[in-house]
């Protein structure tokens, strides 16, 4: 009794379950006959069970219902060569609501019909027409008609009014609705068929040219609005705070042509108004903290913390910090132009513009009168040579020239007094005009040399700068690589400079500003020539070394090299890929080079200077820097007994050259005047008297003395400092014959020694920093990344991945044949039911063709009996 | 010039041939003897080659005399046979060739100095082939000692230096008794010149005998003695094939060379070579002690070398070496590291620190000793210095109060050690701190200051290797810098205004472009 009660109501639940509806699954899962739970034997933590519920009748019917839309048609169709498409739109996507689905194919509808447009047709929108009127036009009476019901006779849906809308009915209801209803239009008009149709045609061909004036209109309104807005956009671009417009525009030049073409370019670009300009105080802030960024880089670059911390390091120079570069601002002007994804021409030029005028300001203080002017001259040239399609225009690179030059003569402002601003332009304007305007990056060092060499600074300076806008990497493909060369050559050639009789330090110095803007541009590439000409004095030093046993101090050329480093490479930094090198290699020069003649003294006390610059800000200890002054301090005391301070490698305590500073004559002390020390007794040993020589020695002296005074309190923060220090002030106090040196000297002693004594000692003992408490020891089970369960997890990686796959193979393949045989029964199922079908169907005809038959037998029968009773 | 060479060439080789086929035109030896010396160097390697050749041939013939050679006026008066009269004359003949060959060796020509000398020993194995010496018994052994003295004499001469002729020597030394001979025959002439000259060095002649000895390989096992120049009856009984004999005459020969006071640099030398290649061989190693001490106590970089001698006979021979420590600690001065035997003298100075057992006042010292002398040091040394004094923390855990000295006194004014202090016992190290590497933390090489910096946190447990360290060169090191790999190059951001043109740049207060 309960049990077929029980299978009816499975039977229910499943029929229920197959329906699509959501709330079906959901009283499925609670229903309890419908869920198989999956007995856990073990209970372990941490595993997310997937499986420990199933609804098999679910899951069933969804195979099912699965395999009829696919495998069942497929069997259905197994003869047929032909198939039925449903090509409506959206049938079978049931994601699309009906009402859309109905939208859609309307619209699709639409545009089909569209397309075919009737080549009759004289207006543009089809005309759709009903018993030969237009639609349109029987809307527009509809409309008369509506108001008039709306007010009239609300309510009412008469036959009348349903004609006027759907447009059914044909004309003898309308003849019938305009009798009844509006008679007093209908007295004044009678129109005939033919009359509307004229007065139609009438009307369309009158909308027709009302609405051609119209679009000439809109098309002269739109022309005007152009031109207007031309004209008020030029002013919107310079718009300026109303605070600073009024002074801004006695600075401001009137916008020239060239402007107006710049600004009409620009046009399509910068549909919105600029940003504002920014006032000086602002440009002047901004400058600041970008100072100020690049100084936090440095001294976190210092400090190395990145090295340890962060490997990726930020970029040190945006590309802002290059664009108000020295030269290079003009040359990168297009990819700095880009500010925020707008075009900001105008910032840009003022940020250079104020650079300048920063750097004017620095100088000011010497008194610089014509200051503003040239400002407003910079200003000008900067807005003249904003696009670089004039890079080759005479005009616009003659500008640059000479704003170059200016700047450039600004800057060296304190050095070259001597030479008039006047007469240097002169000079540029000369080189100007000789030299042609386009220069292709010579090939190799020898055109490079043969390019420059001979010609006078100026010139040099012009064709290098021509050579480098004229191949900026933005204009070719190729220009990158060659102008990364080019740095290479130059620094080439400024080591040849160096080399020849007598060196031309002036025109090195110039040639170091391209240099400058070279690197700035290539960081790498300027890098890898710095260290190849280090790493090939290095090689030349260590060959000597093997060779000879010892290694002499290299050329003027090479201390050059080191000189730029220090220019080019920020020396502060924890660890730099070409300045440690360069330390290094300095290090060398300080312990490996023999100190023989006058010459090496110079070189040595240049590399101490080198040594004290690049560590400058850093602070850095440098042990060999201290010995070789100690080294030099002895070269120039009397009697030789090493007291109280020991000599390291290439001084000896006594030999041939141990002598080297000592000076004895008396009146050569007299004399003598602090001088600098030219560069160039380097290269030459000057035929010079013994007088001069003297001089030079006690130069030297001075010269060490203020090292000592320069070490002393670059180190006095140092906690050895005492230490270190110890044989120089041995030295200074016990060995150094002061009276008899000269006055400037004796000062100068006294300065080193007091910096020396000055500082106090402090000595605080050293604690460890605190160690971290080692934790107790846990046992915590080893945490293995879990891929398969109940696998083996030894072996290697790749084992490890071949077992997964052939783990995960086999399962597919299982689960492959399971599905095949799973689509064999249903399709045996189908194929029975199909017979049983088919069995079932000729049973029962079979049935009626017997029933028919008995029937037929009992009425011929009864027949038979009627008859044979009629008979009777 | 070449004619007359040519021609010569020619005269030589008819005279060879006639001597060598009559006994009747002898005389024409004189034409041959007399080329030798004359002044054309093509005549004169002519004439050598021809005699090698003659006398070779005569020897091998048997055609010189043999045994005591009587005065050649004597042999003439007195009552030989034709034969012997003959024989003796010949015999005459190749002592003046040989003479001749042997003042040739003085020659300036190298050429005709190594012909000679080719010469010379080509006659030296065929004199012990065929002996000109009588057997004084039966199955006596017999070998041209003579002519070998001859020819160590004059390879190693007291005015010029001959290592080259020396380096061309040494392929006869690969024969065990030449060696065996040259070693008995330089003791022996040692002894002779030293005695001469009394006293006065003689630093070319010492050099000389300095590559000449120090040349010499000995073998290592009896079996390797086997490779004769010249073959004896019955080999296994002499004396030459007795590895100790060797080893006994090596001894007198380098015990003969370093009695005498050395000029510095062959001190070195010396010392460098000592412990692998003449302590080994000695039979008495210890006789060595003296010369190692003396060395020792000389200072500087001698010291240093002899450090190694003095290893091996403390580690292998016993030996007791009073105040070592004491000595080692005065050792430490500045030059260290910059000598070129550093990697030695660390190394070594790793292993006497390694014992457990040393007293930690005594570690407390050298490793403040140590650092101190660091604030002079080039990076390279500096390098591998660190990592040693970690290493020695590690080992001698008590010594760590130098570093960690948690409430200590608060500011000294004056660092306690005493760094003049011979008496690693009196110099109060342990009452100090490490200073010195706290002030190389902010060194200027990246490398140098994170090693520094190991001090401030607490050591690993594990030593460092410092092996791979000893021999960084501080080219290497320049080298290592450029290959690291670069991700950026970081840029100066201060404008350029000219070589000396940054602000207060140091180059323009002292230097002008000019």
């Amino acid at each position: 009794m309960g049990k077929p009660n029980k299978q009816r109501r499975k039977g229910q639940v499943a029929a229920r379950a197959k329906g699509p509806s959501g709330a079906g699954t959901a009283s499925v899962k609670n229903n309890p006959f419908e869920v198989k739970v999956n007995k856990q034997k073990f209970n372990i933590l941490g595993r997310r069970t997937k499986h420990d519920v199933g609804l098999p009748g679910v899951s069933r019917s969804k195979a099912v219902k699965k395999r009829t839309q696919t495998l069942l048609k497929e069997y259905k169709e197994r003869e047929k060569s032909n198939v039925f498409k449903d090509k409506r739109f959206g049938e079978y996507n049931t994601k699309i609501s009906p009402e859309e689905k109905m939208m859609k194919r309307f619209t699709l509808e639409r545009q089909q019909n569209h397309e075919k447009k009737s080549i009759y047709n004289l207006n543009e929108d089809d005309e759709l027409t009903h018993y030969g009127q237009s639609l349109a036009d029987i809307e527009k009476l509809n409309d008369v008609i509506d108001s008039d019901s709306d007010t009239e006779e609300r309510g009412i849906l008469s036959a009348e009014l349903t004609a006027a809308h759907f447009g059914g009915g044909g004309g003898l209801l309308r003849r019938k609705a305009l009798t009844g209803e509006q008679d007093e239009e209908e007295e004044e008009k009678p129109k005939s068929r033919k009359e509307l149709i004229e007065e139609l045609i009438a009307k369309s061909k009158q909308g027709k040219r009302e609405r051609q004036t119209q679009r000439e209109n809109a098309l002269e309104l739109t022309e005007k609005l152009d031109t207007d807005w031309k004209e008020i956009q030029t002013l919107l671009s310079h718009k300026t705070p109303k605070s600073e417009r009024k002074d801004k525009e006695e600075e401001k030049p009137k916008p020239d042509e060239y402007d107006m073409i710049v600004r009409e370019l620009g046009f399509e670009m910068k549909a919105q108004p600029s940003d504002r300009m920014k006032t000086e105080e602002e440009l002047a802030k901004e400058e600041q903290e970008r100072l100020q960024k690049l100084e936090a880089d440095r001294l976190r670059r210092m400090h190395g913390k990145d090295e340890q911390e962060n490997k990726k390091k930020p970029k040190h120079m945006s590309a802002d910090d290059l664009a108000d570069g020295f030269i290079l601002d003009k040359a990168d002007r297009r990819l700095l132009s880009y500010k925020g994804g707008k075009l900001n021409v105008g910032n840009d030029e003022e940020e250079g513009g104020n650079e300048e005028e920063e750097g004017e300001s620095e100088e000011e203080s010497e008194g610089e009168p014509g200051g503003e002017d040239e400002e407003e001259a910079i200003v000008e040239e900067d807005d003249a040579t904003d696009s670089p399609s004039d890079l080759e225009s005479d005009m616009g690179s003659e500008e640059e020239v000479t704003a170059n030059e200016e700047q450039k003569e600004k800057h060296k402002g304190n050095e070259e007094r001597l030479r008039s601003g006047e007469e240097q332009n002169a000079k540029i304007e000369a080189a100007r005009s000789e030299l042609p305007y386009t220069f292709t990056v010579p090939e190799s060092y020898e055109k490079l040399k043969s390019l420059l060499f001979g010609r006078i600074i100026e010139e040099q300076l012009v064709i290098l700068e021509r050579i480098q806008k004229c191949n900026h990497p933005s204009l070719a493909v190729g220009n990158k690589a060659k102008l990364e060369k080019l740095f290479g050559f130059l620094l080439e050639y400024i080591g040849e400079l160096a080399t020849v009789e007598p060196p031309e330090l002036k025109t090195i110095d110039k040639l170091v500003l391209p240099l400058y803007s070279l690197c700035q541009m290539f960081p790498e590439g300027a890098s890898n020539s710095v260290k190849f000409v280090l790493q090939d004095a290095a090689h030349d030093m260590e060959e000597m070394i093997e060779v000879k046993g010892r290694a002499t101090f290299p050329g003027l050329d090479m201390l050059i090299y080191l000189k730029i480093t220090a220019i080019l490479f920020p020396t502060s930094d924890f660890w730099h890929p070409v300045v440690t090198p360069a330390l290094v290699y300095m290090s060398q020069l300080l312990t490996k080079c023999q100190v023989m003649t006058l010459q090496d003294v110079v070189k040595g006390l240049f590399v101490c200077c080198l040594f004290l610059e690049y560590v400058s800000l850093s602070q850095r200890f440098i042990p060999e820097l201290i010995n070789f002054l100690v080294g030099i301090l002895h070269l120039s005391i009397p009697q030789k007994r090493p007291q109280g301070y020991i000599l390291v490698h290439p001084f000896r305590p006594a030999g041939k050259n141990s002598e080297l500073l000592l000076v004895c004559d008396k009146k050569d002390m007299e004399t003598w005047k602090k001088q600098n020390l030219p560069l160039s007794i380097v290269t030459r040993l000057k035929e010079s008297s013994k007088t001069e020589m003297n001089h030079f020695r006690l130069s030297c002296l001075a010269v060490c003395l203020d090292l000592i005074k320069k070490c002393a309190a670059l180190y006095e923060s140092l906690s050895s400092f005492h230490e270190i220090m110890q044989p120089i002030r041995v030295l200074l106090t016990e060995h150094i014959p002061v009276s008899e040196y000269p006055e400037q000297l004796q000062e100068l002693h006294q300065n080193a020694l007091k910096e020396l004594e000055d500082k106090g000692k402090h000595y605080t003992p050293l604690v460890c920093e605190k160690k971290k408490p080692v934790p107790l020891k846990l046992y915590m089970p080893k945490i293995v990344k879990v891929l398969e369960f109940g696998r083996k997890q030894g072996g290697s990686k790749e084992e490890q991945e071949r077992k997964r796959l052939i783990h995960k193979h086999k399962r597919e393949f299982k689960g492959a044949v399971r599905e095949i045989r799973k689509d064999n029964q249903f399709l045996a199922r189908m194929q029975l039911s199909e017979i049983m079908q088919r069995d079932s169907d000729r049973k029962r005809k079979v049935k009626n063709l017997f029933n028919s038959l008995a029937t037929q037998e009992g009425e011929w029968k009864a027949m038979k009996r009627k008859k044979f009773k009629i008979r009777h | 010039m070449a004619q007359l060479g040519q021609s010569a060439a020619a005269a030589l080789a008819s005279s060879l041939e006639s001597v060598l086929r009559s006994r009747g035109s002898a005389n024409r030896v004189f034409e041959i003897l007399e080329l030798l010396q004359v002044d054309e160097e093509d005549v004169i390697l002519c004439a050598i080659r021809t005699c090698s050749r003659l006398f070779g041939t005569l020897l091998e013939r048997g055609e010189l005399f043999v045994g005591q050679l009587p005065e050649e006026e004597t042999s003439l008066a007195g009552n030989y046979n034709a034969e012997d009269k003959y024989k003796i004359w010949m015999r005459h003949r190749y002592n003046s060739c040989v003479n001749c060959l042997v003042e040739l060796m003085g020659h300036e020509s190298f050429q005709v100095k190594e012909l000679s000398l080719v010469t010379l020993m080509k006659f030296v194995e065929l004199e012990g082939k065929y002996p000109l010496v009588k057997a004084e018994w039966k199955g006596s052994f017999r070998f041209p000692r003579e002519l070998l003295k001859l020819v160590v004499e004059n390879l190693i001469p007291c005015e010029e230096d001959s290592s080259l002729l020396i380096s061309r020597f040494q392929e006869y030394l690969e024969y065990d008794d030449i060696r065996y001979f040259v070693m008995k025959a330089v003791a022996e002439n040692i002894g002779q010149v030293m005695q001469k000259t009394q006293k006065v060095p003689l630093p070319v002649y010492q050099q000389n005998v300095f590559s000449l000895i120090s040349s010499i390989s000995m073998p290592s096992q009896e079996s390797e003695v086997i490779n004769f120049m010249v073959k004896q009856a019955n080999q296994e009984e002499w004396k030459v094939s007795n590895l100790k004999e060797h080893k006994r005459a090596f001894e007198r020969m380098w015990l003969g060379f370093l009695k005498h006071k050395l000029p510095n640099g062959l001190y070195k030398k010396v010392l460098v070579i000592l412990h692998d290649s003449i302590l080994p061989h000695l039979n008495e190693p210890t006789l060595m002690i003296d010369f190692l001490t003396v060395a020792y106590d000389i200072g500087g970089a001698i010291s240093l070398l002899a450090l190694n001698g003095l290893f091996v006979l403390i580690h292998q021979h016993n030996l007791e070496y009073p105040d070592f420590y004491k000595k080692l600690y005065s050792l430490l001065d500045p030059s260290i590291y910059h000598v070129k035997y550093r990697a030695r003298f660390f190394h070594l100075a790793d292993l006497f620190l390694s014992s457990s057992h040393l007293p930690a006042y005594l570690v407390a010292a050298f490793i403040k000793r140590l650092s101190r002398l660091a604030l002079t040091a080039p990076p390279q040394a500096l390098l591998m210095v660190i990592p040693f004094i970690c290493n020695l923390f590690r080992r001698h855990p008590a010594c760590k109060v130098l570093v960690h000295k948690p409430g200590g006194s608060e500011d000294l004014s004056e660092d306690p050690y005493i760094m003049d202090e011979e008496e690693p016992s009196e110099s109060r190290a342990l009452e100090s701190s490490l200073w010195e590497l706290q002030t190389l933390q902010s060194h200027y090489h990246p490398d140098v200051a994170q090693a520094a910096a190991v001090v401030n946190q607490s050591l690993s447990e594990l030593e460092d290797d410092v092996s791979e360290l000893l021999e960084l060169s501080a080219y290497e090191l320049f080298d290592r810098e450029l290959k690291k790999k670069v991700t950026s190059v970081p840029l100066e951001f201060e404008q350029v205004r000219g070589l000396f043109g940054k602000k207060d740049d140091l180059f323009a207060e002292h230097f002008a472009l000019e």
